[in-house]
């Protein structure tokens, strides 16, 4: 079976469609009251967050786009030190797709959703002409504890710069998969919250997390850089990088510094605090590779110390990342 | 001008062959080199251009080395 | 001699200024990426040449691209260092936006593949690199004459060191010395730059793309230029692991079968004789028109484009220069490709 235009016409294909796939997968109190919209209670300061998912393909080496989408809208919300409680999920679905793949990437959005803790509590189906594909959105709120203060501009000199795995390895998977290279690279997608409840339930003083997706670790230690008024000084051979990673990336042309991930974050933490971090980090399951790649150094800008000894900008990346043979 | 990465031939078939640069197999002409299953070949754009004779670590001692010579 | 006595050195350098031309933009991009300016004197000045394909292809060539690529039943493929460079009505990226069909390659050999399983459609390759890539695109023709696929073009702008780097020696004076391109050489092997090394007695010195190459070839030039006049400069092979005195002789012999020279428009040098290389007559079914396509784009008055080029100033030193020309807002292509000089000097201000 495949989606068709009448799914999307809000009759009986429509809620066929809700109850047997979206209302069998995400069900709860919330959303199975079928309102117009979700009635909410909150109190205090929350985290308000949306991304959108157009990923191809959409079942990629692991992970999916549906489980990227919870991944990506959580993770957002973990970083300003939130705990994410809600998701609202919009689908956008090309006629042609296969209703199985759509199941497939509902359960996904679900397994991922529950162990991110989070409910989903509203969605959206339309469907347009295509060629079978889908794209996903996802908004979120996130409860943030009092006294909790977390954001791109407290850093300052001193302060280490951690980050919680390698780098490049979901844009080298989706990358190979379009290139036609063959290899066992993984994407990394995951999500964050036990690493990020690791470093605050232990008093770890965060003064800044982001996690590294598109851009890269140049484009948001820059932003980090700037937000805080102070400079980064990166230490090349620390940056942790899978030896398949890397040559794929010499293959293509490509800096792992620019690559996007899905699971990784990097967190500015005051200097004394650094080493706890990264040996709480390392205990987690997706911080097993965790370093200390940088400093908050005073000045402005980023730079990398090489590992001849030599310095270079690590400037903020322009355009898209391409491969290139030159 | 020209990016290339060593990597490893682990078959041939005619001129195709499939080289291994760290766990990543690329498909790559070798018609313009007599290269065997095992060799260590110089890749750009999908072709083989060159067989490398020693590995980095090695090359780089003989850098060095060719510097003396040179003085 | 170990790295850290030459890096030693080369930061101890007190002499006379010298300029030393990386003819390649893969050496400048590794001599970036490594800090490699970082650990020379300040009398040691490292100039990028013409050796990034991107940066001497002229807009007529781009806007030939584009046009393909707008055309029914065709599509243009091409690696992905040109897509932002623009022609005189936009780059390939945004005539993508405009419904431009635009698909990125690794290997030009793949293309065959392509259009064998799509034969209602023609594909036109972006032919564009120097001697290390002629040879894929002769194999690419080769395995399409063997299959008999003929829905596959090639739009070239394919040129070769030796004319460009002649140019120079006769033109720009200045320079002292030469790391010759490492995989160009390994096509056309460390001896054809002899001739030119005894002419002018500068040092040609052949190096590979890690720091520790780049920074021997630099010293390695620098002792040269610091010999007594009268001893002899010459010719240094520090890459042996893959050139060879006599170069890829199958490699040139492909090269030979499939292509022969022409005069072809370097931005910033010229037309220079026999300096292109393009698809003999009896490929030229296979050709998508590649001559003449010589016209640039009309760069602002104020653009030194060609002067960087050539080493004739440093990217800074003009005045368009991170003002009305940067990264996200290119006028000449120096600024537009990862490895051109302005683009390059753009992503590090602050480390000059």
């Amino acid at each position: 079976m495949q989606i068709n235009m009448s799914h999307g016409s809000g009759g009986k294909a429509s809620a066929e469609l809700m109850k047997d796939i979206f209302g069998k997968y995400f069900s709860n109190e919330t959303l199975n009251k079928m309102e117009d919209a979700a009635v909410l209670e909150l109190h205090g300061k929350f985290a308000y967050s949306t991304d959108s998912f157009v990923v191809t393909p959409v079942v990629f080496k692991g992970g999916d786009i549906g489980k990227l989408s919870v991944c990506g809208t959580v993770n957002d919300l973990l970083m300003m030190g939130a705990e994410p409680a809600y998701l609202t999920a919009g689908f956008i679905l090309e006629e042609g797709l296969e209703l199985s793949l759509l199941e497939e990437i509902v359960a996904s959005m679900a397994k991922t959703a529950e162990e991110a803790g989070v409910k989903i509590v509203a969605g959206d189906t339309k469907v347009v002409e295509g060629k079978g594909g889908l794209f996903i959105n996802t908004s979120g709120i996130g409860i943030i504890p009092e006294g909790r203060n977390i954001g791109a501009a407290n850093c300052s000199e001193g302060d280490l710069v951690l980050v919680s795995g390698t780098l490049g390895d979901h844009h080298a998977c989706i990358l190979s998969n379009r290139m036609g290279i063959e290899n066992q690279i993984t994407s990394d997608c995951a999500c964050l919250k036990s690493i990020v409840e690791r470093l605050l339930e232990n008093n770890i003083r965060v003064k800044t997390m982001r996690d590294v997706t598109r851009g890269g670790l140049g484009t948001i230690l820059n932003e980090i850089a700037d937000a805080s008024n102070c400079g980064i000084e990166i230490k090349e051979d620390s940056i942790p990088v899978r030896p398949e990673v890397r040559s794929f990336c010499d293959i293509l042309g490509l800096d792992p510094v620019y690559m996007g991930n899905e699971g990784k974050l990097i967190a500015v933490v005051a200097q004394e605090d650094g080493e706890r971090a990264l040996a709480l980090m390392r205990e987690t399951e997706y911080g097993q590779d965790a370093a200390v790649i940088a400093k908050v150094v005073n000045g402005k800008g980023v730079y990398m110390k090489t590992r001849l000894g030599g310095s270079r900008i690590v400037d903020v990346l322009y355009g898209e990342g391409l491969p290139r043979i030159c | 001008m020209c990016i290339a990465i060593p990597g490893k031939i682990i078959s041939i078939e005619g001129h195709r062959a499939k080289a291994d640069f760290n766990g990543n197999l690329v498909d790559v002409n070798v018609g313009l080199i007599d290269a065997k299953i095992g060799d260590y070949v110089l890749v750009h754009a999908g072709c083989a251009i060159e067989i490398m004779e020693k590995d980095r670590a090695l090359e780089l001692i003989e850098l060095f080395h060719d510097l003396d010579e040179l003085a | 001699m170990n790295i850290e006595q030459i890096i030693s050195e080369l930061k101890e350098y007190k002499g006379p200024e010298r300029k030393i031309m990386e003819v390649c933009g893969t050496h400048t991009a590794s001599i970036f990426k490594s800090g490699v300016r970082s650990l020379l004197s300040s009398g040691i000045k490292l100039i990028s040449g013409p050796g990034c394909p991107v940066c001497v292809t002229p807009a007529a060539y781009i806007d030939r691209c584009i046009s393909y690529a707008m055309l029914e039943n065709h599509i243009l493929v091409t690696f992905g260092d040109m897509m932002k460079v623009p022609g005189t009505a936009g780059s390939l990226s945004q005539a993508k936006g405009n419904g431009a069909k635009v698909e990125l390659m690794y290997s030009p050999m793949e293309i065959v593949d392509r259009a064998e399983r799509n034969p209602g459609t023609t594909y036109v390759i972006a032919g564009v690199g120097f001697e290390t890539t002629v040879p894929a695109y002769a194999l690419t023709i080769e395995e399409a004459v063997r299959r008999g696929v003929s829905n596959l073009r090639l739009l070239t702008a394919l040129k070769t060191v030796m004319p460009a780097l002649q140019w120079i020696c006769e033109n720009e004076t200045e320079i002292d010395g030469f790391l010759c391109p490492g995989h160009v050489s390994v096509i056309i092997g460390s001896a054809a730059y002899e001739d030119l090394a005894e002419q002018y007695q500068k040092p040609f010195v052949v190096a590979g793309f890690e720091p520790e190459h780049i920074l021997a070839g630099v010293y390695d030039i620098m002792r040269q230029l610091q010999t007594a006049s009268g001893v002899e400069k010459g010719v240094h092979n520090l890459y042996k692991n893959a050139v060879r005195t006599e170069g890829n002789k199958k490699a040139m012999s492909v090269i030979e079968r499939y292509f022969e020279p022409g005069a072809a428009m370097w931005r910033g040098l010229g037309m220079i004789e026999d300096s292109g290389l393009y698809l003999r007559p009896e490929y030229a079914a296979y050709d998508a028109g590649s001559k003449g396509l010589d016209q640039d784009i009309e760069l602002p008055a104020a653009c030194r484009c060609g002067d960087v080029i050539v080493g004739r100033i440093n990217p800074n030193e003009c005045p368009m220069f991170g003002k009305a020309c940067n990264p996200m807002n290119p006028y000449g292509p120096c600024m537009v490709s990862s490895e051109g000089a302005c683009g390059i000097w753009h992503r590090n201000i602050g480390m000059l």
